[in-house]
């Protein structure tokens, strides 16, 4: 089962009267439990693949299924045949998936249990028990730091308190674009150590973007882009 | 944790901006607690005034009607004088139930205030005047012994000014007599506080005003036709006729345009208070950008985004009207001084009557003006999309 469907996206950004082809005519697909793996030069369009993947973004034309559902489907430039508002795009990301950056986003006023909270706020229909918490921030070796504020964790402890808010209503598909980028080699193994356990354990799907060859290993497939195209080899 | 924790906590990381718009929130609801206080107290005092002359229509001889308003309430200078034989007339008509006579006489005392001030005596009929005012009761003494003596009676005011208690002297300017006070009143709230009261004839005679007034008061019976006794009154020559809702009306008018300016003043203090609102929302919207983008990412609706714009701003509101309302009870006696300054005429009572309906009122208005304030930077957090935050570099 096919748990994300891409046909030829193509995701064109104007700067001036220039056109650029971030996504050039990308197809592929992701089956429920894998873990795969882009990787590509920096400017490649690898960020903009997993953002319209992850329904952050719409491409310009192509068609994308999630878990069999259409979320987008454009022919031509002319007629928008399927496009979704802002708010189903949200609700299509709240069900299915968790999102973890370069950068941690982490909310400076929240204390680490309330950063990794934040997605239940807006959904009520999670209802995150205190064990659910703990077996998380357990997992990831943060269960000592849950009062404590952003500032006062190192960069490898931010990380991972991104990565438990990501997990923390159970999605399907993480999208990690490239999670160790800011974190030395020690803080990267633990990192692929607990996608590599997230994936074997809990069953969720990731989407892994990174410059780390070594990391990018652990996917079941990599496709490597170079000018927003998928590089044959 | 919820949306209220989120917006509460937003608020205390910017510590410095939050409290300049708190206070200015604090300082409109102020003003506007103060105006709403003032538009019913002054009316409250002047009415108190008014009921407290206990009669509801006075004669004065001919003159300007405002200067027969004003010294109706205060004593003043231009005094006209009408015939005593008047009061006989007017107790013939049938509509009266009780009238009584007054000269008032006012003189130059230089030693009041800082350039001198007028000095007022009224001089009163001591059979009808304490029947019109039963409520005057005494702190010490009683009304004068016979009806033409040397005596005084202090308002309770007067008598701090003066100093004086019973058994004192008083000189009674524009004539070499010294008197003696034989009565001080409690104090009553209106007028009769700062009244220096003399027997009617004494002052007709040291004052060489021998059968002649400057007032007479009239109480009507109960069911009595006001229009058409006044139309009686206007047959006889010479009179003006004042009834006291006309002079209410007067000294409304004259007071409205000082109202212009108190209202304008707090018209200009609110659209302050909600363009600083809308600057402190707006300015943390474009802080908060990254963060905005990244609740979107983690489910957020933009209503829940509306929400948490909206949620801060009625709390700055809430915490500034809350604060600004106890300030306006705390200095509300300062406000009264300010006030005063502006106004043509002042009842004796107090001016500023703040109660919980003025709160509640203000306290939900400056909510209000807040909210509206706060609905653009709601509106634009709103519509940012989550990529703008995880492409933006800052
Ligand atoms: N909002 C944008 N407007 C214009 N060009 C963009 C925008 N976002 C990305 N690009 C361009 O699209 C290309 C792909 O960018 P990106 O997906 O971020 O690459 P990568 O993540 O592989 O470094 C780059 O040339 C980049 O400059
Ligand atoms: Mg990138």
């Amino acid at each position: 089962m096919n748990i994300v469907e891409a046909n030829n996206l193509v995701k064109i950004y104007a700067r001036g009267s220039e056109k650029i082809y971030a996504l050039n005519n990308i197809s592929f697909s992701i089956k429920k439990g894998e873990i795969v793996s882009v990787i590509g030069q920096s400017g490649s369009g690898k960020t903009t693949l997993v953002n319209v993947l992850g329904c952050l973004d719409n491409p310009s034309i192509g068609s994308l299924k999630i878990d069999g559902q259409e979320i987008f489907k454009n022919t031509d430039f002319v007629k928008e045949n399927l496009k979704f508002s802002e708010i189903e795009l949200t609700k299509i990301r709240r069900k299915f998936f968790g999102y973890i950056f370069q950068k941690f986003f982490l909310i400076p006023t929240l204390t680490v249990k309330e950063n990794i909270l934040l997605p239940s706020v807006f959904q009520k229909q999670f209802i995150v028990d205190e064990k659910r918490l703990n077996d998380i921030t357990e997992m990831l070796g943060i269960s000592k730091r849950q009062n404590h504020l952003p500032s006062q964790l190192s960069g490898g402890e931010m990380q991972r308190v991104a990565i438990a808010r990501a997990l923390i209503n159970n999605p399907q598909i993480l999208i990690a674009d490239e999670p160790t980028g800011n974190l030395d080699s020690k803080r990267s193994s633990e990192i692929q150590e607990l996608l590599l356990n997230l994936n074997k354990n809990h069953n969720i799907t990731i989407i892994l973007v990174t410059h780390n060859l070594e990391l990018a290993k652990i996917g079941n497939s990599i496709i490597e882009l170079f000018d927003g195209q998928i590089k044959k080899n | 944790m919820n949306i209220f924790q989120l917006s509460y906590k937003n608020l205390l990381r910017r510590k410095v901006r939050t409290s300049f718009t708190v206070i200015g929130i604090i300082i409109s609801t102020w003003v506007l607690v103060t105006l709403l206080g003032f538009n019913k107290g002054y009316e409250n005092s002047l009415n108190n005034d008014i009921d407290g002359m206990g009669f509801q229509i006075v004669l004065t001889a001919k003159g300007c009607p405002y200067e027969a308003a004003t010294l109706m309430l205060k004593g003043g200078t231009g005094l006209r004088y009408m015939p005593e034989e008047i009061v006989k007339e007017v107790n013939f008509a049938e509509e009266v139930d009780k009238t009584t006579a007054m000269l008032m006489h006012a003189e130059f005392d230089p030693n009041k205030g800082e350039n001198g001030g007028t000095i007022v005596y009224l001089g009163i009929d001591p059979d009808t005047y304490p029947e019109m005012k039963p409520y005057l009761n005494f702190k010490q003494g009683n009304w004068f012994n016979e009806k033409s003596v040397n005596e005084i009676v202090l308002g309770y005011e007067a008598a701090e000014l003066e100093q004086r208690e019973i058994g004192d002297l008083m000189l009674i300017l524009g004539s070499e007599l010294e008197f003696k006070v034989v009565g001080v009143l409690n104090r009553t709230g209106t007028q009769d506080d700062g009244m220096i009261f003399l027997p009617l004839k004494t002052v007709q005679e040291i004052f060489d005003k021998k059968g002649e007034l400057t007032m007479l008061g009239i109480r009507l019976k109960r069911d009595a036709d006001i229009s058409a006794f006044e139309e009686k009154l206007y047959e006889l020559p010479d009179i003006q006729v004042v009834s006291m809702a006309q002079v209410k009306n007067t000294i409304m008018n004259l007071v409205s345009s000082a109202k212009v300016i108190v209202f304008s003043i707090a018209f200009i203090a609110f659209l302050i208070a909600m363009f600083g609102v809308l600057n402190t929302v707006l300015m943390s919207v474009f802080e908060r950008y990254q963060e905005i983008g990244i609740l979107k990412a983690m489910g957020a609706l933009p209503k829940d985004i509306f929400n948490i714009i909206l949620i801060e701003t009625a709390l700055l509101c809430s915490i500034g009207g809350i604060i600004g309302i106890i300030f306006s009870y705390l200095f509300s006696n300062v406000s009264e001084i300010a006030i005063r300054h502006f106004l043509p005429f002042t009842p004796s009572g107090s001016l500023i009557k703040v109660d919980e309906k003025i709160a509640v009122i203000s306290f939900f208005a400056i909510i209000l003006i807040g909210i509206i304030g706060g609905i653009y930077p709601a509106l634009h957090a709103s519509n940012i999309r989550p990529l703008d935050a995880i492409r933006s570099d800052s």
